[in-house]
């Protein structure tokens, strides 16, 4: 019996007892003088039997489904060979990885070594039998909490109250989520950084110049020592970063400019729809464009007029990300700008300035803290775009400030550590969890900056 | 009004008139940098567009090539009445290799053949197979059938080039190979069609028998798990947040926290699912499940923000009648508010879901880059999904993956414009403006 449909069974269940719970209302109702004695709707008591069932056989179901997998890989213990636990923790949990293997690709009747053929068939049994136990006792608690609830409806039960409460748990704990999942994504980093810390120093990491993450397989190799020092990184990623702004910020503020003082409506109308597809594309999409056509370009050009222009050049990984990043400066600002009262630009005007001017003088003044509010939280999203520049830009890490040459970031080395199977204990990969740390507290705080300035700007003018 | 301060006034006039044709071409010139600005965004969205449109159309077509194979059970090297199994070891390729040199006979050397041999796709012989599979009559007669060309084969007869003059082919073709092409496409041999290979298979190797279809379904996977979590938890958080919550310091965190998880890059996101779903809970690696997961989590604030829009756009006089009915707090919510609200939030959730679409940097982290040959049945099968489809094949190295990355960027920009269009029309058809 799969999880699914033990899922979806208990679900039925509940809908079942939904529908028989309700009509037990009505009949109780009907004996007592009509539904209008019973405290709550005839379908609260309904509900109330329902979440009486499915809920705690819900929570079996998952509960089960997370401890299940250590549970039965301590049980398999006993039919490990001894020589393979001598060989230490690795090694068991290698063999046990070819177990299940062998169990989930049911391959049982081709294996051959007999020591593993009785591994596997005591997983086959530890499972099956697992999976009929929780059959059973969902099925046992989804019942006997129907029971005890339908035993509850009396006129006098305040079914309402109760479900209603169980409700508004269920809202809160839905909002609550996003904490979790800051307080998981702060975790989650957090302890692999202090075991990459353990490994590297803190100092090392953020001050040294050389990045070469190859660690030796074996202690007596040659060049293959590790350093990780990550100031190249952030230097490329700043670099990269700049370049975007420098497209995004002057495209995206006229653009924004144009749309909110000059352009007529119906311009407005077309322009803005394009300018939002413009954000809509995917950035593998961008990735994919400047990878294979701004890059060859760029080189081609750099040839024509004697430049060498590397061929995973900063300025076209950065020139395209500013092009994604256009939108998300001109919505911002648009924004910003409209919000800037009326009265404002109808007094300079009436002073006799023209429209640029009062543009300028007026209006780009009084919206400028939202104006950088929103530039701060593109570049924030251009230190974390990933997909442009680990398509487009190189993986040398090299310290330069020249665009026409190939540089690597913090978020193309977070994916090139972690795609592909390592280990993950090694300093490599938790390195990449040290970057990702990086990442997350820097575009943590210029959101939190960016997002504070819109807002004390927005209650200025509300 | 005495002389002095009258001549004063008019020197500034005088002056004001003086600086105004100056004004005038700084006030033309600020309205054209907007101009420029504008168009030149629409223009990249455009040359964008159109880079990708031109490189992908070649890989909705295949060119066929016609060859008369001869089935005898002799060449094929099966016994009488063949079981499934049987024909699956046959000799397809020998059948089709020796068809090839009776065409040309003329081609002796080894180097020449094998040549020769390069130009039919390797997936020739599956075609067979499933021929035979169909239609075990056919086996001892001669048919006459349209086999896949070889990528590179394909691509020179697409483009229509004039095979006369090998010179001005940009190609990988030998001479000899060229040679050949120009007597098959003078016969008649050459078909070009509809590629449905690109729609019905999943990743391969060979250019030519690539598909997207397992990166579609992995897709479709994904986004069903992404949408089943975050639709209800993101409607249930905004319906707290904008009907329930107390105004206190644990709300405020809370929208704080959801305001600033909109603005964390998307690869920590896949950190948290590498860490927490793949090394602490042991779910399995490149499956849609925790993907879906991830992208939910991802999509959350997005939804959340927008859903909470639309419920304030309920009128407060709509709750207070509910209330003066005698209908209890969550009555009112579920009963009036929700409802009208639904449109906007189904809106939000659609662009959300759009946006996960699109989504490729944390998928890269829980592994789902793997190279999907099989389409995948369930939610826990390892899968790709379609922008990871984009991202590996940009990376290979034959040309004809080009077309296919562009193609497949069309079919994944198709998916994002109907998903948009949804939206749009959502709006407009349902929103109650009050």
């Amino acid at each position: 019996m799969s999880t699914t449909t033990l899922f979806l069974l208990t679900i039925g269940l509940g809908l079942a007892s939904f529908v028989y719970g309700r009509s037990r209302a009505y009949a109780i109702a009907k004996g007592n003088g009509g539904v209008k004695t019973l405290h709550s709707l005839p379908s609260h008591y309904g509900m109330m039997v329902a979440l009486w069932c499915a809920l705690p056989a819900l929570a079996v179901i998952i509960g089960w489904k997370l401890l299940e997998p250590s549970l039965i890989s301590n049980m398999l213990d006993t039919a490990i060979p001894q020589t393979v636990l001598d060989g230490g923790e690795k090694a068991v949990e290698l063999y046990k990885n070819d177990i299940g293997n062998i169990v989930d690709s049911d391959k049982l009747s081709a294996v051959t070594d007999a020591e593993k053929k009785i591994a596997a068939e005591r997983l086959t049994n530890l499972r099956s039998t697992s999976s009929l136990a929780l059959f059973v006792l969902a099925l046992v608690v989804a019942i006997i909490g129907a029971v005890i609830a339908l035993k509850k409806i009396h006129p006098q039960t305040r079914a309402r109250h109760k479900v209603e409460r169980i409700v508004n748990f269920f809202l809160v704990s839905c909002a609550s989520l996003a904490i979790l999942t800051t307080v998981g994504i702060v975790f989650s980093v957090l302890f692999e950084s202090a075991r990459f810390f353990q490994q590297v120093g803190f100092l090392d990491f953020i001050f040294g110049t050389k990045w070469s993450p190859q660690t030796a397989i074996r202690a007596d190799q040659v060049g293959a020592s590790g350093s990780f020092g990550a100031v190249p990184l952030f230097l490329g990623t700043l670099l990269i970063s700049f370049i975007a702004m420098l497209v995004a910020v002057p495209f995206g503020l006229m653009s924004a400019i144009y749309l909110a003082e000059y352009a007529s409506r119906r311009v407005r109308n077309i322009a803005k729809p394009l300018l939002e597809i413009l954000a809509g594309i995917p950035t593998v999409v961008y990735g994919f464009f400047a990878a294979l056509t701004v890059a060859p370009a760029l080189r081609r050009l750099g040839e024509s007029i004697g430049l060498s222009v590397s061929s995973e050049s900063a300025l076209a990984a950065g020139a395209v990300m500013g092009i994604m990043i256009i939108p998300f400066v001109s919505s911002l600002s648009d924004d910003v700008i409209t919000a800037v009262p009326q009265a404002m630009r109808d007094g300079s005007f009436g002073l006799g300035a023209t429209k640029s001017e009062t543009v300028r003088k007026v209006v780009i003044p009084a919206a400028l803290p939202g104006i950088v509010g929103g530039v701060l939280l593109a570049v924030s999203r251009a230190i974390g775009e990933t997909m442009i520049v680990v398509m487009a830009a190189g993986l040398a890490a090299n310290m330069t400030a020249n665009p026409l040459e190939a540089v690597t970031t913090v978020t193309v080395q977070i994916v090139t550590l972690l795609t592909g199977d390592q280990e993950f204990d090694s300093a490599k990969t938790l390195a990449a969890f040290a970057l990702g740390l990086m990442l997350f507290v820097v575009t943590l705080c210029l959101n939190v900056i960016a997002l504070h300035v819109v807002r004390k700007y927005r209650e200025q003018y509300e | 009004m005495s002389a002095l301060e009258k001549t004063s006034s008019s020197a500034t006039t005088e002056r004001v008139k003086a600086s105004l044709t100056k004004r005038y071409a700084a006030e033309k010139r600020f309205k054209f940098y907007g101009i420029f600005a504008i168009s030149a965004s629409i223009a990249f969205l455009f040359i964008l567009l159109a880079s990708i449109v031109s490189k992908g159309l070649p890989a909705f077509t295949q060119t066929y090539v016609k060859l008369d194979v001869s089935l005898t059970a002799d060449a094929l090297g099966i016994p009488e009445n063949a079981t499934r199994d049987e024909l699956r070891k046959a000799n397809f390729s020998g059948v089709i290799k020796s068809s090839m040199r009776e065409r040309f006979p003329d081609v002796k050397k080894r180097k020449e053949k094998k040549e020769l041999y390069g130009l039919i796709s390797t997936g020739a012989q599956y075609d067979l197979f499933d021929l035979l599979i169909e239609n075990p009559a056919v086996i001892g007669t001669d048919v006459s059938m349209w086999f896949m060309a070889d990528d590179e084969l394909s691509a020179v007869i697409k483009s229509k080039a004039d095979l006369t003059n090998p010179d001005s082919l940009v190609t990988r073709l030998s001479d000899n190979q060229i040679a050949w092409a120009k007597d098959m496409q003078d016969a008649g041999e050459f078909d070009v069609r509809f590629n449905s290979t690109f729609f019905e298979n999943g990743d391969s190797r060979e250019p030519e028998l690539a598909g997207i279809r397992a990166a579609l379904m992995g897709s479709a996977f994904t986004l069903l798990i992404t949408f089943a979590l975050s639709f209800p938890i993101a409607v249930a958080a905004a319906i707290y947040l904008e009907e329930f919550a107390p105004q206190n310091r644990w709300t405020d965190i809370v929208e704080v926290n959801i305001n600033n998880l909109a603005a964390v890059p998307s690869i920590v996101f896949g950190l948290l699912g590498l860490a927490v779903f793949i090394n602490f809970f042991h779910l399995p690696r490149s499956a849609p499940v925790v993907g879906g997961i991830v992208l939910s989590l991802m999509t959350l604030p997005t939804i959340i923000i927008s859903s909470r829009a639309a419920l304030k756009a309920v009128p407060p006089s709509i709750r207070e009648a509910a209330r003066g009915l005698g209908a209890s707090p969550l009555q009112v919510v579920t009963h009036h508010v929700l409802p009208l609200a639904m449109p906007g939030i189904l809106t939000g959730t659609i662009i959300g879901l759009a946006q996960a679409l699109g989504e490729t940097a944390p998928l890269l982290m829980i592994g789902m880059v793997a190279f999907i040959v099989d389409i995948p049945a369930s939610v826990t099968d390892a899968a790709t999904v379609l922008p990871v489809q984009v991202f590996l094949w940009a990376d290979s190295p034959e040309r004809a993956f080009m077309e296919k990355t562009s193609a497949a960027i069309m079919v994944l920009l198709v998916f994002l414009i109907l998903m948009n269009a949804i939206a749009v029309l959502l709006r407009k058809r349902f929103e109650r403006r009050w």
